[in-house]
């Protein structure tokens, strides 16, 4: 890669934390720059001006938003590095589509499950229940989604690793329990403990209040 | 290669199903296509292949299958990688080419503007012509989306201009009129045979609509 990378980016925000992921396992460094959202510079609206949003990774003044496209470009711009998609065709298809079933369905699910309340919670819980399943089955007997290393996947779904225990605490609704999910359960231990994974995590407390005071203002 | 077995399971006015004929067409490669009842009975199949979503595009590749219209489009231009590249090889055209696509997933396709009425769908008819805008821009004074060849962001985004008189017609507007470089760019990629065999004659998609709205969402 080289040069100057620099990453747009909201200490609490899971899909910022992607791209820092990304890049750390790839060993490049980057100038962060820390955005807030109710104030948004003009170099982000310059960099991002369709959906206004972060993460951005600008590499040599070349913006690159939407966290799972920059992901597939650290990873192609340095490929000797490790490696965050599967090098096989099939397999690289199928991390793309958990990482995007992450991003479109359980997403959603989860903030509505933890966030909505009465009958559209408990409908959304239901579905969230539903989604989580499908990925507790996905996991089969491996470590990580990726296998004996963290891959794309498990990067996507740093939202259930980690802040889906920040917003289960906040909200006071259990989505992930262990008796349901014993390997998702076991799978977010180990990834929160993994190497680069656990340096690039902001403080669990910092996003407890965080998310305590955004739950006030709903 | 030779021994490939290739399955599509598709129906036959959706765009994602579009999508995938159009990447197997320019790659030439052979493949069985099966219609699905999508409205009526989905197929053991189907159900067994794609139980996450249960829905089509499906691209079964020697039995082992392969789901979403783009994750199934960047696959056949990684297998088939020896002939009619898809996606752009260098890093940063390749991310924009992923950027639009999905620019086009999340803004063009869910049409609102055909499946809503009142208020919602106003709001929906905002959205699309604001989509558009800047899809016109995007494309500028290019051939197609990716430069001077036909490529990803082409793809994405022209099974949906056999959906165009019907978003005309539901949404009170004219593509001609508002987005005249969309319009051009449309009828250049009809020339390409991937294209033109691909997509659904526009009067049977308008027929489709109609009835849909009618009989699945009981709106006139």
């Amino acid at each position: 890669m080289g040069e100057e990378v620099v990453v747009f980016d909201v200490w609490v925000n899971p899909y910022s934390r992607r791209v820092e992921t990304a890049m750390r396992l790839k060993g490049v460094p980057y100038r962060y720059i820390e955005e807030d959202l109710g104030n948004k510079s003009p170099l982000l609206l310059k960099y991002n001006p369709i959906h206004e949003k972060v993460p951005v990774l600008v590499h040599n003044g070349n913006p690159i938003a939407e966290s799972l496209v920059i992901l597939e470009y650290i990873d192609e711009t340095r490929p000797q590095g490790f490696p965050i998609l599967p090098r096989d065709p099939y397999e690289r298809a199928t991390a793309r589509f958990w990482s995007k079933f992450i991003d479109d369905k359980c997403m959603p699910a989860i903030t509505q499950a933890c966030w909505d309340e009465g009958e559209a919670s408990d409908k959304a819980v239901e579905e969230a229940t539903e989604l989580l399943m499908f990925l507790e089955n996905e996991l089969k007997e491996k470590r990580f989604f990726g296998g004996e290393r963290i891959g794309m996947v498990d990067i996507a779904a740093n939202i259930v690793g980690f802040w889906l225990g920040t917003i289960e605490e906040v909200t006071g609704v259990e989505l992930m329990t262990r008796d349901k999910f014993p390997k998702l359960s076991n799978w977010s231990i180990e990834f929160v403990r993994s190497n680069v994974i656990k340096e690039n995590l902001p403080p669990r407390e910092g996003v407890i209040s965080y998310l305590r005071k955004k739950r006030l203002t709903r | 290669m030779a021994d490939d077995q290739v399955i599509l399971l598709d129906y036959w006015v959706s765009v994602f199903g579009m999508r995938v004929r159009i990447a197997l067409a320019e790659k030439e490669i052979k493949y069985e296509s099966r219609e699905e009842d999508l409205l009526g009975n989905k197929s053991d199949l189907l159900l067994k292949m794609n139980p996450i979503y249960k829905k089509i595009p499906v691209l079964i590749h020697n039995g082992k299958p392969v789901c979403e219209s783009l994750i199934i489009v960047q696959y056949i231009d990684e297998i088939w990688n020896d002939r009619s590249p898809l996606l752009p090889s260098e890093p940063y055209q390749r991310a924009q080419a992923r950027f639009w696509a999905d620019f086009v997933d999340k803004k063009v396709a869910p049409r609102g503007v055909l499946w809503k009425k009142g208020e919602e769908q106003e709001a929906a008819k905002n959205e699309l012509v604001e989509t558009f805008k800047i899809l016109e821009g995007e494309l500028g004074d290019k051939p197609y989306f990716g430069g001077e060849t036909f490529g990803f962001v082409d793809i994405s985004l022209v099974t949906f201009s056999c959906w165009f008189h019907a978003f005309e017609m539901f949404g009170k507007f004219s593509m001609k009129a508002e987005f005249p470089k969309i319009t051009e760019w449309a009828k250049r990629c009809m020339q390409r045979e991937s294209v033109a065999k691909s997509l659904q004659d526009p009067k049977k998609v308008d027929e489709f609509v109609v009835e849909y709205r009618k009989k699945s969402l009981g709106l006139e």
